[in-house]
C-alpha cells in the first residue's frame, strides 16, 4: 500500500489536511504529500475515522490546492534516522538536513514519540553540575538529569544565559563534557546565528546536534521538532552512553503551535485557547529528561519559556512549571538596573537541589547557607518595599542593614560576567561574605557551629566591597 | 464475536460492538491495547483506551475481556509499584526494559510466589461463612499480617480449611457451600472492580488524629483518621512535599502513595529512599507499609482518571483488614483534566473552564470513599484521603480547587509568598482550615496536653494580630507601633520560625512527635508572656529584641533530644534565669523614686 498515491484531499487548512477514508490507515502513521509544483511535504495522520482522516502537514498547508494533492501512506510511524554522525550536524524538525550535507545514513530509525519510561526504571538524580553562575550553583542547583527551565521575557538575556550555561556546565572534578542538542523554534536568524557562532568559538560545535526551524519556517513543524531532537538526545544518552545537555527554546512557540492546530481541529480550549491536553502534551516533552538506571548517559534539559507579558501565571509557564523540577526566572527589572543574569531570585527554585548539594557533593553548609539567604533576601525585599513608602531614613538600624544586604546580593552574587565562571567553594564563600553583612543574630537557618565557621564578624557593619 | 475499530481520535475509540455493557473492558487491536467502555450509542460502543492508540486503525478487532477493570487483592501488594491498572511496574521493568510496553497484561500479583498461611483456629467445618471474615493470617511482610478475607459477596457453609502451611497465591484455601449448593473456592487473593466502593458494616465518628510529625498540620489544622483533607497550591509550593512527609511519617498502619499524572522522579525518590528510612512508630523499614500507584504525566491520560480508583480501592481492602490507612493522591487536578479530557472528545457539554457538569459529584464520590467504618467482620478500620489539588495559575477559585474546597473538611492552603520567602511547609494559616479540630482537641487534651486548645487559639490569635499589625507598618511605618505590638510582632514572627517553619531536609526536624510539638509552641507562647510581663514592668523592647535568646528559640526545634538532653525544658530554664534577671533589674528601677 505503501507505494500508492491516493488524491482524496476534501480541504486544507490551519496546517491540518482533511481527507476522505482510506482503508487501513493508522493512527500516527506517517505521511507524503506532493502538491501541484511537484514539492513534497511530510505529514501525520491525527484522526482516522470511517468518515475522515485528519493529517497535519508539518510545512504548513499554505499553496495546498486539494484537487491536485496526492498523498502517499508510508505504513510506519514517524520514525528518524540516527547514528553518532548527528553530532555537528544541522537538522530542520522532521529530520531532514538543513546544513546542505547528505542525509544522515543509518538503518536505525526510532519513532519520534518515544515510549513512555517506565518509573521503575527511572534512577534519581543526584550529581551536581557546576555552571560557573552562582545564582544557579549556589540557589538553584542543576543536577544531571534534571529539567530546569529558563522563564524569561522578550528582550531578556536567555540566550546568553543558556549559551554560558552550555559553555560552562561541568561535573566538579570530571573531564567529560556533555553532549548537546539544541532545539529552536520559531527564532530568528541573527539568534541562530549567535548561538551558532558562540559554540564555534567555545570549540563545541562538532559536540552538537541542532534542531532548527527559524520564525519564517512553517509553524506546524515545530510540533514535531522537540520530538525529533530529543529522539536523538535519547539515542546519544542511552545507546552512546553520553551525558546530553538539551536546550529547547522557545517552547512558548511550540504551545502556539499546539494552539492553532487544535483551534483548526475544533478541540474544546480550555485556558486561554489552549487545549485541555497541554499540559499531557508538554509533558510528554519534557518527562524525556531524566536517568535510567543501569545506563551511563542521562539527558539535562534546559527549556527556554517567554512568559507573554511577563506573566508567570500564563498556562505555558504556568504549566511548565507544574511539570518540570524547578525553574530560573529572569526578571526586567534587574535587567535594566544592568544586573546581568537577571535571575529573579524568590520564584526561583530547584527542587533536585536537596539530594546533589551538601556534605558528598559540595559543601556541608550549602543546604543551610542556601536557605539563609533565600530568607534573608525575602526580608530585605519587604524592608526595601517599606523604604520605598516611609523612606530609607526611617528604617531602623538592622533594617537598614537589609537594604545593604539587597544591594550588595543583587550586584555581587547574582551579577557576574557573561564569561565569568565561579567554582562551588567561590560561591558559597560569597554567600558568606553577604550574610556576614547581617547581624549574627539573623541567621538563624544555619547552626552555630556553621556561624563559628564562616560568619565574618569584622564584615558587619562595613561598607561592601564594590564590584 | 469481535467487534470492529470505527474511529479513532486520540485515546478515544468508537467500535461497533454490540450488546456489551459499559464499563466492561476490551482488548483492541492485534496489540490488544486495553480499554474500558464508558458510554453506548446504538451499537456503537464508545472506549476510552488505557494504552497510546498509535498504529491501531478502523477495522481492528476489538474483543471484550467480560469484566469491568478490577484488581487483585492479596498478600505481596506491600512495597510493590504499578501502573494506574494496577500493572506491576518492578515486573515489566524486568521483563520489557526501560520504557512501557503496549498490549502487555501481567499479573498484579506473583501467582507462583508462596506464602505461609496460618487459619483462624476458631474456625471449623461446618462453621457460617460471611464476608469480611477472617479466614487466616499471611506474613505480608515485617510489619503487617495480611488478613485473608472472605470476599464481600460471599455466604455459606465451611467446608473445608486449610491447615497451617505454605500455599501459593492461587491455591485454594477453602471450600464454601453457598446458598443452592454451589461451592466456592477461597484463595488467598480476589478480584473486586474498582469503582464500586467495597461494602462495609457501618460508618463510625472519627475519634483520633492522624499525627503526621507535622506541626502545622498535627496542631494547627489537624486531620482525622478517616477523614478527608486537600492541599492545595501553586506549583513548586510543597504539595508533594506535604503528602511525602505524611507518606513517612503518618501514624497509619498502611500508605498508599498515588502519584496521578506528576512526574517519575517524584516516585523514584520514594522508592529509592524509604527503604533506608524507618518508621518511627514500628521501628521497621518504610516500605514495608508502602505501596504505590504511578500514573506519570508522561503516560496515557485514561489511565490516570483509573490510577485513583485502584489506589482507593486498594486501600479499602486494607481497610477491611482493620486497618488504618492513608491515601494520597497527587495530583487530582490532573485526574480532573483527565476527565476533562475524556468529556471534550466525547463531545460532552463543558460548564467551567472545560470541565464536565459531573466533575463535583465524581470528586464527592470519591472523597466519600473515606471514612472510619466497622467492616463487615466487625473490626474497626479507616481509610484517610488527601488529595494535592494544582490550581492553573495558583487560582483557588477554579473549579476543582473550589469544589474540593466544599467537599473536604481540612484544607492546607499553600501560599506562594511563604514558599517563595522559604517557609516550609507554606501553608497559610489564614487559608487554611480544620474541621476537625474539636474533636482532635480530645484526643491531645487526653493524651497530651490539657491546655492544647487554648495554646492553638492563642497562637492562631496572635498570628492574626501580626498580619493586621504588618499591614499598618507597610502603611505608615514602625513608628507607629507601641513596644507591646512591636512585641507581638516578634512573638509572632517566633511561632513562625520556631514552630510552624519546619523543613522536611532537616534530620533532626523532619519529623516532630507530639510531646515536642507541644512543648515548643509552649516554650514560644513563653518567652511571648514574659517579654509582655517585662514591656509592663517599663523594660524597653529594644532590650527585649537584643535578647540572643530570641535567635535560641528559632534554632530549638533542630536542636537533638539525645539520652537525657532535653533542649527545650534546658531552654525554659534558661529563659526563667535571664527574665528574672530583667525583672529584678527593673523592679529595682521601679522602687527608686522618679
Ligand atoms: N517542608 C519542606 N521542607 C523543605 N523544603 C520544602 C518543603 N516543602 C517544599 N519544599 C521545597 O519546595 C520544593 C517544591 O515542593 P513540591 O515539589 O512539594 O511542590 P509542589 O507543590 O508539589 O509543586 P508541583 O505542583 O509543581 O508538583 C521542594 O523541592 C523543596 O525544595
Ligand atoms: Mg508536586
Amino acid at each position: 500500500m505503501s507505494g500508492q498515491e491516493y488524491r482524496c484531499v476534501d480541504a486544507a487548512r490551519g496546517g491540518l489536511m482533511f481527507m476522505r477514508p482510506v482503508p487501513g490507515v493508522g493512527l500516527g502513521e506517517r505521511v507524503r504529500i506532493r502538491d501541484d509544483q511537484g514539492r513534497e511535504r511530510t505529514g501525520q495522520v491525527i484522526r482516522s475515522a470511517e468518515d475522515v482522516i485528519l493529517v497535519q502537514v508539518f510545512e504548513g498547508t499554505d499553496h495546498l490546492n486539494p484537487e491536485q494533492t496526492w498523498v502517499r501512506f508510508l505504513n510506519e510511524p514517524f520514525t528518524v534516522p540516527l547514528s553518532r554522525e548527528v553530532l555537528g550536524r544541522v537538522f530542520n524538525g522532521t529530520g531532514e538536513p538543513r546544513d546542505e550535507r547528505p542525509p544522515l545514513l543509518s538503518r536505525l530509525r526510532r519513532n519520534v514519540n518515544g515510549a513512555p519510561v517506565n518509573p521503575a526504571a527511572r534512577a534519581y538524580p543526584r550529581e551536581f553540575i557546576e555552571t560557573g553562575m552562582s545564582a544557579i550553583d549556589g540557589l538553584n542547583s542543576l543536577v544531571r538529569g534534571q529539567k530546569l527551565p529558563i522563564f524569561s521575557g522578550s528582550g531578556l538575556p536567555h540566550n546568553q544565559l543558556a549559551a554560558q550555561i552550555v559553555r560552562q556546565a561541568r561535573l566538579p572534578g570530571e573531564e567529560s563534557d556533555f553532549a548537546i542538542v539544541f532545539a529552536a523554534m520559531g527564532m530568528s536568524y541573527n539568534e541562530a546565528r549567535f548561538f551558532q557562532e558562540d559554540f564555534e568559538a567555545s570549540g563545541v560545535l562538532g559536540n552538537v546536534a541542532m534542531f532548527i526551524n527559524l520564525a519564517d519556517d512553517p509553524a506546524i513543524e515545530r510540533l514535531i521538532l522537540p520530538r525529533t531532537a530529543l529522539t536523538a538526545a535519547e539515542y546519544l544518552a542511552y545507546d552512546l552512553d553520553l551525558h546530553v545537555l538539551v536546550v529547547i527554546t522557545d517552547m512558548t512557540q511550540y504551545a502556539s503551535a499546539l494552539r492553532e492546530v487544535a483551534t483548526a481541529k475544533g478541540d474544546v480550549p480550555s485556558r486561554k485557547g489552549y487545549p485541555g491536553y497541554l499540559y499531557s502534551d508538554l509533558a510528554e516533552i519534557y518527562e524525556r529528561a531524566g536517568r535510567i538506571k543501569a545506563r551511563h548517559g542521562s539527558i539535562t534539559m534546559v527549556p527556554v519559556v517567554s512568559m507573554p507579558s511577563d506573566d508567570i501565571t500564563h498556562p505555558i509557564p504556568d504549566l511548565t512549571g507544574y511539570i518540570t523540577e524547578g525553574q530560573i526566572v529572569l526578571s526586567r527589572e534587574l535587567n535594566s538596573q544592568g544586573i546581568y543574569p537577571p535571575i529573579y531570585i524568590p520564584p526561583s527554585l530547584s527542587r533536585l537541589m536537596k539530594d546533589g548539594i551538601g556534605k558528598d557533593f559540595t559543601r556541608e553548609d550549602h543546604p543551610r547557607v542556601a536557605s539563609q539567604i533565600y530568607a534573608s533576601y525575602a526580608r530585605a525585599l519587604e524592608v526595601r518595599n517599606l523604604a520605598s513608602i516611609i523612606g530609607a531614613e526611617e528604617l531602623s538600624g538592622s533594617d537598614r542593614e537589609y537594604l545593604r544586604f539587597a544591594d550588595a546580593f543583587e550586584q555581587q552574587f547574582v551579577g557576574q560576567a557573561a564569561d565569568e565562571g565561579r567554582s562551588i567553594g567561590q560561591t558559597l564563600d560569597l554567600c558568606w561574605q553577604l550574610l556576614s553583612l547581617l547581624p549574627q543574630q539573623e541567621l538563624t537557618r544555619v547552626s552555630e557551629a556553621d556561624l563559628a565557621a564562616h560568619y565574618q564578624a569584622e564584615a558587619a557593619g562595613e561598607a561592601p566591597v564594590s564590584a | 464475536m469481535p467487534g470492529k475499530v470505527l474511529t479513532l481520535n486520540g485515546p478515544i475509540v468508537n467500535a461497533e460492538l454490540p450488546g456489551i455493557a459499559t464499563g466492561e473492558q476490551v482488548l483492541i487491536g492485534e496489540l490488544e491495547v486495553v480499554g474500558e467502555v464508558i458510554a453506548r450509542q446504538q451499537d456503537q460502543a464508545i472506549i476510552q483506551a488505557y494504552e497510546s492508540t498509535e498504529s491501531l486503525c478502523p477495522g481492528d478487532p476489538v474483543t471484550s475481556l467480560g469484566h469491568p477493570l478490577s484488581v487483585e487483592l492479596g498478600p505481596g501488594l506491600l512495597g510493590q509499584i504499578f501502573d494506574g491498572i494496577q500493572r506491576p511496574l518492578q515486573a515489566l521493568f524486568s521483563s520489557h526494559g526501560d520504557t512501557l510496553p503496549r498490549g502487555v497484561r501481567l499479573d498484579a500479583l506473583e501467582r507462583e510466589r508462596s506464602w505461609c498461611f496460618t487459619p483462624d483456629p476458631g474456625l471449623k467445618s461446618g462453621d457460617t461463612i460471611r464476608p469480611g471474615m477472617i479466614l487466616g493470617t499471611v506474613p505480608e511482610t515485617e510489619t503487617i499480617e495480611h488478613r485473608v478475607l472472605v470476599p464481600p459477596n460471599i455466604h455459606g457453609e465451611l467446608m473445608e480449611l486449610a491447615p497451617a502451611g505454605d500455599y501459593c497465591l492461587k491455591g485454594v484455601i477453602a471450600h464454601v457451600r453457598g446458598s443452592g449448593g454451589r461451592v466456592h473456592e477461597l484463595r488467598l487473593f480476589h478480584r473486586w472492580p474498582v469503582r464500586t466502593p467495597r461494602p462495609y458494616e457501618r460508618r463510625d465518628h472519627a475519634v483520633a488524629p492522624l499525627l503526621t510529625g507535622q506541626r502545622i498540620l498535627d496542631t494547627f489544622f489537624p486531620l482525622l483518621k478517616g477523614g478527608k483533607g486537600a492541599v492545595p497550591g501553586p506549583f513548586g509550593a510543597g504539595k508533594t512535599m506535604v503528602q511525602q512527609q505524611i507518606a513517612r511519617w503518618a501514624d497509619a498502619d498502611i500508605v498508599i502513595y498515588v502519584g496521578c499524572g506528576e512526574r517519575g522522579n517524584e516516585l523514584v525518590d520514594i522508592l529509592e529512599s524509604f527503604p533506608k528510612l524507618t518508621d518511627p512508630h514500628s521501628g521497621r523499614s518504610l516500605m514495608e507499609r508502602t505501596l504505590l500507584v504511578a500514573n506519570t504525566s508522561n503516560m496515557p491520560v485514561v489511565a490516570r482518571e483509573a490510577s485513583i480508583y485502584v489506589g482507593v480501592t486498594l486501600a479499602e481492602y486494607y481497610r477491611d483488614q482493620g486497618y488504618d490507612v492513608v491515601m494520597v493522591a497527587d495530583s487530582t487536578s490532573r485526574w480532573a483534566e483527565a476527565l476533562r479530557e475524556v468529556g471534550g472528545r466525547l463531545g460532552e457539554m463543558p460548564v467551567e473552564e472545560g470541565y464536565p457538569a459531573y466533575l463535583a459529584s465524581r470528586l464527592a464520590a470519591f472523597y466519600e470513599r473515606a471514612g472510619r467504618i466497622e467492616t463487615q467482620g466487625g473490626r474497626r478500620g479507616s481509610v484517610t484521603l488527601i488529595g494535592a489539588v494544582s490550581p492553573p495559575g495558583g487560582d483557588f477559585s477554579e473549579p476543582v480547587t473550589s469544589h474540593t474546597k466544599d467537599i473536604v473538611e481540612t484544607f492546607w492552603a499553600l501560599s506562594k509568598p511563604l514558599a517563595d520567602a522559604r517557609h516550609y511547609p507554606a501553608v497559610d494559616w489564614i487559608d487554611s482550615f480544620s474541621g476537625y479540630a474539636a474533636t482532635a482537641a480530645r484526643w491531645w487534651e487526653k493524651e497530651v496536653d490539657p491546655e492544647w486548645a487554648d495554646h492553638r487559639a492563642r497562637a492562631l490569635a496572635l498570628l492574626s494580630q501580626a498580619d493586621e499589625l504588618t499591614r499598618i507598618v507597610n502603611l505608615v511605618g514602625p513608628e507607629a507601633l507601641s513596644p507591646a505590638q512591636r512585641w507581638a510582632l516578634e512573638g509572632a514572627d517566633l511561632i513562625k520560625q520556631g514552630v510552624l517553619q519546619q523543613s522536611a531536609l532537616d534530620p533532626v526536624d523532619s519529623y516532630c512527635p507530639p510531646a515536642k510539638q507541644v512543648a515548643l509552641l509552649r516554650a514560644m507562647l513563653q518567652f511571648y508572656d514574659d517579654g509582655g510581663e517585662l514591656l509592663d514592668l517599663g523594660v524597653p523592647v529594644q532590650e527585649l529584641l537584643r535578647l540572643p535568646l530570641l535567635a535560641q528559640a528559632r534554632r530549638l526545634k533542630n536542636l537533638p533530644a539525645e539520652g537525657d538532653a532535653d533542649p527545650i525544658a534546658d531552654f525554659i530554664e534558661q529563659l526563667a534565669t535571664e527574665t528574672g534577671a530583667l525583672r529584678m533589674e527593673y523592679a529595682q528601677h521601679e522602687e527608686k523614686p522618679a
